[in-house]
Parts: C-alpha cells; structure tokens; sequence
C-alpha cells in the first residue's frame, strides 16, 4: 500500500517464484551484456581506443602542419588534400567550421588517426558509417582505422560549436 | 515544435541563431524547470499530506520558490537575448553570460533548500509518529530516494556551475573540457534518474489509487530503490563512452556494474508496479486466462491510462534504447545523433512526463478543490500524448541511426565546402517525427487548457460524489495461492525481453560491419 506504511512482518515475506524468476532472468542478461562490451575488446573489430596523448592547440596544428606537408597532393575547396602512406600517420584538425585535410586512403589499410580540435567541442561524425567520436582541444585522440568499404565519405560534425555549425562538413575518400 | 519544423527541411522554419536560442530554451525548461518544480511540489505533497503531518518551514519554503523562479527568469532572459547560445549542456569551452550560470546556480540552490525541507518534514513527521511507528509509506520512502539522488546530483551541479561561472567572470583561466563534461554529466544525468525515482513512486502510488495494487513484495521494491542510490551516479559515464578520456576499461566498469545495478533496479520496479496491479485485479475476481486483469481495468481512469502508457512506453522506447546505447561500442553508432533525443522522448516525455500529467489529475480536485473541466479532453489527452510521444520517438531514433545529428540547423549543410545527402527514406522519418511531435504538441496543449480552466474556472468539489477519478477500494485479501501469482505480468515482461534482446543483437550486428576501429 503506497501510502501507508507496510504491513507487519513484509520484511520476511517470501519472493513470489515468477518475481524471483524475473530477477534472475534481468541478473543473466546484465551479466550477459558486460562479458559482449569485455569480449568485444578482444574478438571485436570496432572500439573506442585506448590511446589519448596530452597536446595544445599550437602544438597539434605545428604535429598537422608538418604531417600534411608530407603527404599533400594537392587542394580542394581551399583544403589541402592529403594522401598518407598505407599504415602511417594521420592527422585531422576540426575547427569553428572546418575538417581538414581531404583525406585519400587505400582500402584495408591500418591509419592511426590523430584528432584534436583547435577551440570547442567538435563531434566527429564519419558518413555513411555512422561512427561518431567526441573531439576535445588539447587531447590527441588517436583512433586507428581500417576503412573496409571504398568509395565517397563525409565527416559532419555533430556537437553543436556555434552558428555554423551546420556547415562543418569534411570529405575522406577510399581506394582500391 | 519551433524546433522540429526547422529541422524538417521541407519547411525549415527559424533561422539559425533563433533555432539554436529556441532548442537551448527547449531543453532546460522541458528537462529542468517543468520536471523539477513538479517534483519539487512533489516532495513537499509526500513529506507533509501523505504522512498526515505539517510543513515545517513554509516561509522558508516561499523563499525557495522565489530562488527557482527568479534563476529560471535570468537563464531565460540570457538566452532569449543572445547571450547563452550555449544549449542545455553548455559545454566549456563554449562560453554564456554569466547571468546563465548564476541563474541555474540559484535555481539549483533552491532545490536543494526544498530537498532540506523533505528531510525535515520526515524527521519530524517520524517524531510526531505521524503515520504509524513503522517504516515510510512506499511512496515516500521512493521519493526519499529521489531526494537522496537530488543532492547527489545537484552537488556536482555546483562543482560544476561554479568554476564555469567564474571563468565566464574572467576570475579564472579555463576549465577543462573533459572534466567539465565528466562533472556536468554528473548532474545532468543523475537529474534524471532523480526523474526516474520521483515517476516509480507515482506508479506505485497510481497503481494504491486507481486499482488498489500493492507491490507484491515491499522488500523487493525497497531494494530496487536501494540500488538505485547506489548504481546511479557513477552511471553517468555513459555521456563519455567515445570522448578520448577516461579509458577503456574504466568506461566498461561504469556502463556494466554501476549502470547494470540501476537497470536491474529499474527491471525489478517493471515487474513489481504492473504485477501490484494484477494480484489486486485477480483478487477482484479477474482470473480468467492471462489478460483478463489487464482487460478489466478501470481504462476510464486517465490517471490509471498515464501511469499505465508510461510504463510500457518507459520500459520498451526509453529502456531498450537506453540499455543499448550505454553500451561501450555500441554507443558509437548513436552518439550525439538524433537517435539520443529519440531516446529521451521516451524516457522524460513518455515516461515522467506522461505520468506526472497523468498525476495532476488526482492533485486539481484534491489541492483546488476543483472537478476537473472538459473531462472528456483530459480522457484522451494521454492516449493522444503517447501516440504522439512514440511516433516521434521512432522517428528520431530511426533518423538517428540513419546518421542524422542532433542539434543541427540544416543537415544540408548549405555553405559548406562539400555537400551530402542522408539516404532518401530519410525524408519518411522526419514526416513520422513532425506527425508525432505535432500530435503530442497539441495533447500537451489540450491538457495545459483542461488544467487551467479547472483550477480558474472549475465547478467546486462538493463531496465523494463529484470525484470524477474512483479512489479505488482495497480489494478482498488474498487466498494464499503458491506458484505464479502474476503470470500476466511474467508474460509481459518476457516479451519485453525477447524485444530488447532483438534489438541488441541488431545494434551489434550493424555494429560488426563498420571500419574497423581501435
Ligand atoms: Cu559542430
């Protein structure tokens, strides 16, 4: 009774048996959803990474600056574009409103990402994939991809940083 | 609904600067002003008339009030005048005016003085032996929880506002973005769970009220609460699962033992208040079959049809998707898209809200004295709600895991350096989000127009008999039957599970053909 205070005894009285199966029931599948997000670690293909370096806005911009130089084939709507080695480094920089570079990768090749932001909150947004990650300044977020499908990537940027906002949007491109 | 037409882009109707005031409005009255003075109301209603006791500050009270309005006026008036175009989340370094924060600040400190308040109220109601020498209503001790919750969280809430509001004040340099997610989610996220405990109580008390369900087992119950005292607010990690700190192992500590605590509490409440329902039914007699309970309830009832939407949009919209998208790699398809407001549609709207409207219909006769207006409209208004309420959670959610962002003016992205186009049945869902936004918008309207004319305008209570909504007599007392006592519950529940594991396995399936990633 809600609003009453409970009957005598109600601490002792015993569990119904289909309540105490539903508790088990929920216990097992709780269980069961720890062990995926721990075995997805090791037999999973897509997780959140493990390595994050300290950096500052100047200091990431001068790593970029001079990866990209690298690398840089050439330059697409006032963005360079940059076409890294097959397994090497990659740094992308998001800005109030801006992805850089344009990025060309092979297909089944290993890129150890590194992303940071120049000011605010940036949600890295990679289209059609629909995988997103959250880019802070001052943290070097190294995400290692495999892109497994070729062909025209967007990177949108999905946590609001200011009127325009909407209009932050990247291109990464993938090749046989 | 300012907000959805503009994301619609058939229509798109606010320009950008009013779109994001209009959504940063959006989200702090829907999420903090609406939901916690109800529940703050709340409080003071369960510490004083269900314990049969007194107030035991009004004045201090008052003052109260006058904080929570006076910080909701200021957090409006920065935001409506450009100066705090920072949305509900406000992350730093994203900088408002420093009246936005001491706004919330004092908003918040009033909160915590009501929460003052309620402990008060108890220890004196328990020293007065107000309602009996034994442990608190049920009822009570819930919102107790709620209480406990609400200083948790608004604790961080200060830790947090603080330092902000000093920094907008240029007294200090910068706050670390990182922490200061961590700690806003603290408060941001456990404000809900304070929802969600203030809600359960009123099922339980819906439940007393309309069929005069007990829980099956105060036990059991009491331990629910327990735990979510316990799981909840290291919980909140789950708003970090793909930001770069804190680390792999530490997020899949906080999503499995923590949040799993609060789940398992939530599950266990899922089958406590619908199963309270069904023995005081099967007592009346109702024991044909599975359903027959569940068929002759009182659907006449719109408190009974609130408490009762919420609980099955709440567990199978607000649950599943919430379960799911706490999980560590699974959250990586949704994060930050509009699959996440297509969750809480269904967890604050379709949940708290539903049952807190629902609510309001015991409270128009009781505190006002007033029948209730236009009864035929408030009938309908929660089977209009949901309807609403669950069109345009699907719709978002399907958006969402379509890739369409959140807190996004044009997903055309007009004056980029590039274009793209979201898949073509992504212009379906938005008309399914519109619809059920638009539905919802005018159940709400409807209910805001049966709640006004009844208080100001309503014909007076003369006795028992103009009571519109039956106060349910207690049902004859049990024959002591073993084996299943709610088999239609059990079955229920069942089908929920099967449901949410479905949909599991399909989020890790979807998420097993992406780039690879670590
Ligand atoms: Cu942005």
């Amino acid at each position: 009774m809600a609003i009453l205070a409970p009957e005598k005894g109600w601490f002792h009285k015993k569990v119904a048996k289909d309540e105490k199966m539903w508790i088990m029931c929920a216990t097992v599948v709780a269980l069961a959803l720890f062990a995926i997000m721990v075995l997805w670690h090791l037999v999973g293909k897509q997780n959140p990474s493990y390595t994050v370096y300290n950096t500052s806005p100047d200091e990431f911009y001068k790593m970029a600056q001079a990866n990209w130089k690298k690398y840089q084939i050439g330059e697409e709507a006032g963005i360079p574009v940059v076409k890294p080695a097959p397994d090497s480094d990659v740094y992308v920089i998001g800005t109030t409103w801006r992805w850089e570079p344009v990025l060309i990768l092979k297909k089944g090749a290993k890129y150890r990402f590194h992303v940071s932001s120049l000011d605010l909150l940036h949600g890295f947004s990679l289209q059609p994939m629909n995988m997103n990650f959250l880019i802070h300044p001052g943290y070097d977020y190294v995400l290692t991809f495999k892109p497994t499908y070729t062909g025209d990537f967007r990177l949108i940027c999905n946590e609001y940083c200011g009127p325009g906002h909407h209009s932050m949007i990247g291109k990464i491109v993938v090749e046989d | 609904m300012l907000v959805l037409l503009t994301r619609w882009q058939v229509i798109h109707l606010l320009p950008v600067d009013w779109f994001y005031r209009i959504l940063t409005l959006h989200g702090l009255v829907a999420l903090v002003v609406w939901i916690v003075f109800w529940e703050m109301a709340g409080l003071l209603f369960g510490s004083t008339i269900v314990l049969n006791a007194r107030m035991v500050a009004p004045s201090v009270a008052w003052a109260s009030f006058v904080m929570m309005v006076v910080g909701t006026a200021l957090v409006a008036y920065t935001v409506l005048t450009g100066t705090a175009d920072v949305l509900f989340t406000s992350y730093a370094p994203l900088k408002a005016d420093p009246l936005y924060y001491l706004g919330i600040i004092l908003f918040a400190v009033g909160a915590l003085i009501v929460i003052g308040l309620f402990f008060a109220n108890i220890i004196v109601a328990k020293k007065e032996k107000t309602y009996g020498d034994g442990p608190l209503p049920l009822f009570t001790f819930g919102l107790l929880t709620a209480s406990i919750l609400g200083v948790g969280t608004l604790l961080p809430g200060a830790v947090i506002y603080v330092p902000t509001f000093l920094w907008s004040l240029g007294l200090i340099d910068s706050v670390d973005s990182i922490i200061y997610r961590l700690i806003f989610w603290g408060f941001g996220h456990s404000a809900q769970q304070v929802n969600v405990a203030a809600m359960i109580s009123i099922w339980y008390l819906g439940a007393f009220l309309t069929v005069g369900g007990t829980s099956i087992n105060e036990k059991v119950s009491r331990i629910a609460f327990l735990f979510y005292m316990i799981g909840i607010n290291l919980a909140s990690a789950h708003h970090l699962l793909v930001d770069p700190v804190p680390s792999p192992s530490w997020k899949v500590l906080n999503t499995s033992y923590f949040m799993y605590l609060a789940v398992l509490a939530s599950m266990i409440h899922a089958f406590a208040v619908p199963s309270a329902v069904e023995t005081a039914q099967r007592r009346r007699g109702y024991t044909k079959g599975l359903f027959d309970w569940l068929k002759n309830c009182p659907w006449g009832n719109p408190a009974f049809v609130a408490v009762f939407l919420s609980i099955v949009i709440f567990g199978f919209i607000g649950g599943v998707t919430g379960v799911i998208n706490g999980a560590e790699q699974a959250n990586m398809i949704i994060h930050n898209t509009i699959a996440v407001p297509g969750h809480f549609k269904g967890t604050v709207v379709g949940g708290t809200t539903l049952t807190f409207m629902g609510a309001t219909y015991y409270l128009i006769p009781l505190i006002f004295r007033k029948k209730i207006s236009l009864y035929g409209v408030a009938k309908a208004v929660p089977w209009m709600f949901a309807l609403g309420v669950v069109t345009l959670s699907a719709g978002l959610s399907t958006l969402g895991y379509l890739g369409v962002p959140r807190r996004h003016w044009d997903v055309t992205f007009g004056g980029g350096p590039f274009t793209y186009s979201f898949p073509a049945i992504t212009d379906m869902f938005w008309v399914v989000a519109v619809v059920g936004g638009a539905i919802a918008f005018l159940a709400v309207l409807a209910w805001v127009i049966v709640v006004v004319v009844s208080v100001f305008f309503g014909t007076p209570v003369r006795g028992k008999e103009d009571m519109q909504l039956t106060l349910s007599d207690i049902p004859p007392a049990d024959d002591n039957h073993s084996g299943f006592v709610a088999p239609g519950t059990f079955a229920l529940t069942i089908i929920f599970m099967i449901a949410f594991l479905i949909f599991t396995t399909l989020n890790w399936g979807w998420l097993s053909v992406m780039w690879e990633v670590k």
